[in-house]
């Protein structure tokens, strides 16, 4: 391996009112090599991707390409450098082709300084030929599914001659085998001497694709090394700062009364014949591949949409469900698995996001009383162990995982009967995803009954007390105690007898 | 919990300093600059009776705007606001004409008003249309009713009572206009910042799909806000026509965007998410004291408004200017 790194970060500092994002923090890339940046959610990462493509300025600290000390105005600046990001919701463009999106802001000119079409489509062919993407550059990408955007993005990244590409939880959205393409392109920018910074939550991928790693841990910059050098169990002790003794909290399983019966809920689209009930302390896993009609299903009974047919019960008696106001009022509430736009209101502080749906009871008909909406807000933000500088800070300031927290809380306060999580701990670090288990388990604890979505067998095994399969909107199973396997989760899930079955 | 909770202070500025962060200082500010350049300026500004007389610049839109910056703040916007008023007007001259009393008058007006505010509202809310493009097409249906109606005829009928509205006075220099603007924008204020239903306008305009996932009744909050909207263009209509004494279709003719340039020049997002009703009461202040100034000085109406564009740009650039300068 080279020993002259491509990209060195000496110092950087980076503060935001309230908070040091980074403070003097270090990082080298090389070519041909992939480093992997692990931290916990709210460590840093962002921040350092930010201040590498020129979004961010830093306060302090320098950045050399070459051993040469370099500064970035912008982001045109950091492109014009040779960085690229591919980012979890990668910045393309729905109403534009797969060409265009490939090289806007650097089409090949013609004469008069306009774009060349034909030679542009022609170097579009060619890029999409060396990464084998079975793409026609004329289709417009709105047409295409988040994998080939990928591939898109990844195109792009080699049209402008990237030598440094940013990776940020680029597997988060993909099916295992769009994976292993991944991780064959990889491959090929690093045998073409591309030096590649590739962030992510999961250490299976981390240990077979990372030639280096960096660890970020509270804006520091905690470890760095060769991978060969460290054991999983180093790395997560370097990341979260303590020893991760066992994943999934014990649980005394007691459970009690019926709260939910759901009966023949159907949709003209999503999902059909969907019956079950859930007790009192109960957690109710839902397992399924993406796209088997479970996310839906969860915002038939909050109220999102309408199902077209059946009965929904609390206690007995059946409630109608009509707008997410009347869920909430028999205490039916939802954590969304999209944060950023249905789970949390950026622009708004903490503590008015937390009391949103509260306020009738933090109120006196229908006026604010702001000093108990701070109490109520503080009580669920401390007992979630939220990470922010004040309850009038701006949630949309806060980390993934942080944000995550303040929609519980915001639940939470609502005092609800039933809690369905959807995806609780997608995209959030090891530590944030044992107190989140923690916390759901303390909940059931106090008879709650748990409804929790997920995609993650482990999760699903840790958790559940029963475990739903859904596939193509129906239950296709319903598994408990010693039925409960991984092995039956993926063969329902799945589709026992068809084997050859494209995952949805 | 395995770890100790950290208390978390509530805020993170103290009062004197999230004071000085805020918009409505700088407004003030400029309020304050023109006053004192304003008395400079021309020996008549320091007079409580034209000072009075200034007034009437900007009570009418203001009574609009404090609706109009709750609806952007939820961000929508009604552009036929200056339409409703005309067409209000018009109603009121016809009742007039077949000899209505003040009450059915006020009635009326407020009617009309509330009726253009819930079309408006059914609209955007029940067919999920997007609010500039139905109210650019209601502003022409509106305003055209109102010229089918009445032509290039004046209703000029209005009973010498009606007068009380606009051109009565409540207690020496207090006109009954100015003490309505009053208590109007201490009701908004109150319902912006401090009722429930006024975090849930923050709430919609910041992420209405969010709101819709916290329980909040989104379709329902907008109607309510397209039907005070409405609502107080019939305020307008009644104070207006009160105060001219007559009716033609062009009345209130461009006001929509002078009630939007009030709202914006106060410090609401034009996008939805933020603003305050203090804002829109000081920038009220600050373009009434801009005309009244400048019309002192005889500055020609096409200057002034000139002037008024210049401001709003200035005053709306210069935050920005100094954020891209800090980053």
């Amino acid at each position: 391996m080279p020993d002259t790194p491509v990209l060195r970060l000496t110092g950087i500092t980076k503060t935001f009112p309230g908070v040091r994002a980074l403070s003097e923090v270090s990082l080298d890339l090389y070519p041909g090599t992939v480093t992997a940046l692990v931290g916990e959610n709210g460590a840093g990462k962002s921040t350092i991707v930010k201040i590498l493509t020129g979004i961010y300025r830093p306060d302090a600290g320098s950045l050399h390409i070459d051993g040469r000390e370099t500064r970035f105005a912008s982001a045109q600046d950091a492109t014009r450098a040779g960085i690229t990001a591919i980012h979890q919701e990668t910045v393309l463009f729905d109403e534009l082709t797969v060409a265009e999106n490939i090289f806007l802001g650097h089409a090949p000119r013609g004469r008069w300084g306009l774009i060349d079409w034909p030679e542009m489509r022609r170097r579009a062919v060619q890029i999409l030929a060396r990464i084998d993407a079975p793409l026609d550059p004329s289709t417009p990408l709105r047409d295409l599914g988040i994998a080939s955007k990928h591939l898109v993005a990844i195109a792009r990244a080699l049209s402008v001659e990237a030598r440094v590409v940013i990776m940020d939880e680029p597997t988060a959205a993909l099916s295992q085998k769009e994976i292993e393409e991944l991780y064959t392109l990889i491959a090929r920018l690093k045998s073409e001497g591309r030096a590649i910074l590739f962030i992510s939550h999961k250490f299976d991928e981390i240990f077979r694709i990372a030639d280096r790693y960096a660890v970020f841990r509270d804006g520091a910059e905690v470890g760095a090394g060769m991978i060969d050098d460290i054991s999983e169990n180093d790395l997560v002790r370097l990341m979260v700062g303590r020893d991760m003794d066992r994943i999934f909290p014990q649980r005394s399983r007691s459970l009690g009364d019926e709260v939910l019966r759901v009966d023949g809920f159907a949709h003209p689209t999503e999902f059909d014949g969907i019956s079950f009930s859930l007790r009192r302390g109960e957690i109710l896993g839902v397992y399924g591949l993406v796209g088997a009609g479970r996310s839906e299903l969860m915002q038939a009974l909050f109220g999102i949409t309408r199902p077209s047919a059946g009965t929904l019960r609390i206690d007995g008696r059946p409630i109608r469900v009509r707008a997410p106001a009347d869920a909430v009022a028999h205490g039916i509430v939802y954590v969304p698995e999209d944060r950023g736009r249905q789970g949390a209101i950026a622009g708004l502080p903490i503590y008015q996001n937390v009391t949103l749906p509260s306020l009738e009871r933090t109120g006196w008909h229908g006026i604010l009383r702001p000093r108990r909406e701070f109490d109520l807000a503080r009580t669920y933000a401390e007992r979630l162990e939220l990470r922010a500088a004040a309850l009038d800070q701006d949630v949309g300031t806060l980390s993934g995982g942080n944000q995550q927290k303040v929609v519980i809380a915001k639940w939470l306060a609502t005092e609800p009967r039933v809690i369905a999580l959807d995806e609780p701990t997608k995209g959030i670090d090891i530590g944030s995803k044992a107190a989140v288990h923690a916390f759901m388990a303390d909940l059931a604890a106090e008879g709650l009954a748990v409804i929790m979505v997920s995609s993650e067998i482990p999760e699903i095994m840790g958790m559940s007390d029963r475990a739903l399969v859904m596939r193509q909107g129906l239950i296709v199973a319903e598994l408990a105690g010693e039925a409960l396997t991984p092995e039956a989760l993926v063969r329902a899930a799945a589709g026992i007898g068809a084997p050859g079955e494209a995952a949805a | 919990m395995s770890v100790g909770a950290r208390h978390i202070p509530d805020r993170m500025h103290s009062p004197a300093a999230r004071l000085l962060r805020r918009w409505e200082t700088l407004l003030l500010a400029v309020a304050i600059g023109i006053f004192i350049a304003n008395s400079l300026a021309s020996p008549y500004f320091l007079n409580a009776w034209n000072l009075s007389d200034a007034t009437f610049n900007f009570t009418e839109k203001a009574m609009i705007a404090f609706a109009m910056a709750l609806l952007i703040i939820a961000g929508e916007i009604d552009l036929s606001v200056a339409a409703i008023v005309a067409l209000a007007s018009t109603a009121m001259g016809a009742a007039a004409e077949a000899g209505a009393g003040v009450p059915v008058l006020v009635l009326v007006g407020l009617g009309t008003g509330l009726i253009c505010g819930a079309i408006n509202g059914v609209l955007v809310t029940g067919l999920g249309l997007p609010s500039i493009v139905v109210t650019i097409g209601t502003m022409s249906l509106f305003r055209g009713i109102a010229y089918i109606v009445l032509g290039d005829q004046v209703y000029k009928a209005y009973p010498p009572e009606f007068a009380v509205f606009g051109q009565g006075y409540v207690w020496w220099v207090i006109s009954v206009e100015l003490a309505l603007f009053a208590v109007l924008a201490v009701i908004y204020g109150v319902l912006l910042h401090r009722t429930s239903f006024g975090r849930a306008v923050y709430a919609i305009g910041n992420n209405p799909t969010g709101a819709l996932f916290s329980g909040i009744r989104v379709a329902r909050v907008k109607f309510v806000l397209f039907l005070l909207t409405g609502l107080m263009s019939g305020v307008a209509a009644v104070c207006l026509t009160s105060r001219l004494g007559s009716t033609r279709p062009s009345i209130a003719f461009a006001w929509e965007l002078e009630v939007v340039t009030m709202v914006v020049l106060g410090g609401v997002n034009i996008l939805g998410g933020s603003g305050s009703i203090p804002g829109v009461v000081l920038a009220a202040v600050v373009l009434g004291l801009v005309t009244f100034g400048l019309g002192l000085l005889n500055v020609p109406g096409i200057v002034m408004s000139i002037f008024v564009g210049l401001l709003l740009i200035g005053v709306i650039a210069l935050p920005r200017l100094w954020a891209m300068g800090r980053r």
